[in-house]
């Protein structure tokens, strides 16, 4: 890049110095912690693909490979899994609306966004403790 | 007034330094879009079929009024999630073999994960 004509150039920079400040430097604001989660909870749901795979392989192999799935998903670990796969699913699907907001020009002063991120934190949690106890209280859990 | 650095080619052609213009972005942006709708038709249908036998399932797909909107969730949510893991992996991966490895391995198994469940559905859809 070269620098504009009348710019001082580049300044001695001492080494052992921190070129700007980074992660480690700041606290963390909600908005900061929501970016984060978001991009973790989308690692997360490209684990949970695996799942969903096996579900529909399961489906279309037959009852055998049905009832192997059934008892995986209903075992804790299982049931810990997919509470997190909902949990993440919610989240990376309403912050994906706060992003799409942004990508059209709303919501970006600081206490709306702020506001928005804890909207996203708390209605995830909410939407994915609902869909769990629809699926596996009010049905009487995964055994068949 | 700024300095132009860009060549009068690279002006028209609009695609900067990805070679690729604004398409990661876009697709990332539709995709997410289409995704909205998909994915809570999908939780939906998958909570209705808690604690059911794999033939329940099965016939669900049975029905191209379910079958669509599955196939749909398939391939946008692969490579919705294919075009999240290449930025993961273009912010981390600093080594260049390091890094086409990982994004060329990306590919593939979104592909695989794509393919696995697509030909499951197809297989339910056209029993």
């Amino acid at each position: 890049m070269a620098d504009a004509p009348n710019s001082p150039g580049p300044s001695p920079r001492p080494y052992g110095r921190p070129l700007s400040p980074h992660l480690s430097i700041y606290r963390w604001p909600i908005t900061m912690a929501a970016s984060i989660t978001h991009r973790a909870t989308g690692i997360a749901l490209a684990a949970g693909t695996l799942f969903l795979a096996w579900w529909l392989i399961a489906a279309a192999s037959g009852p055998d490979a049905y009832a192997l799935f059934a008892r995986v998903a209903a075992n804790p670990l299982g049931l810990i899994v997919l509470f997190g796969f909902l949990w993440s699913l919610a989240f990376h699907l309403l912050n994906g609306i706060r992003h799409l907001a942004w990508d059209v020009g709303y919501g970006f002063k600081v206490p709306t966004a702020k506001l928005t991120a804890a909207i996203v934190y708390i209605g995830s949690l909410v939407l994915a403790a609902g869909a769990f106890a629809v699926g596996f209280m009010v049905k009487g859990g995964l055994g068949t | 007034m700024s300095l132009r650095l860009r060549t009068p080619l690279a002006t028209i052609e609009g695609l900067g330094s990805a070679h690729s213009g604004t398409l990661h972005f876009w697709h990332q942006r539709m995709t997410a879009v289409a995704l909205v709708p998909l994915s809570i038709w999908f939780v939906a249908s998958a909570l209705a079929y808690v604690g059911a036998e794999a033939g329940a399932v099965a016939a669900y797909f049975a029905q191209p009024i379910n079958a669509v909107p599955m196939f749909l969730f398939i391939v946008a949510s692969t490579y919705h999630m294919s075009l999240g893991l290449q930025i993961i992996i273009e912010d981390y991966f600093h080594d260049e073999g390091q890094r086409i490895a990982a994004l060329m391995l990306n590919r593939f198994a979104a592909w695989a994960i794509g393919a696995a469940s697509g030909l499951a559905l197809i297989r339910m859809a056209l029993a």
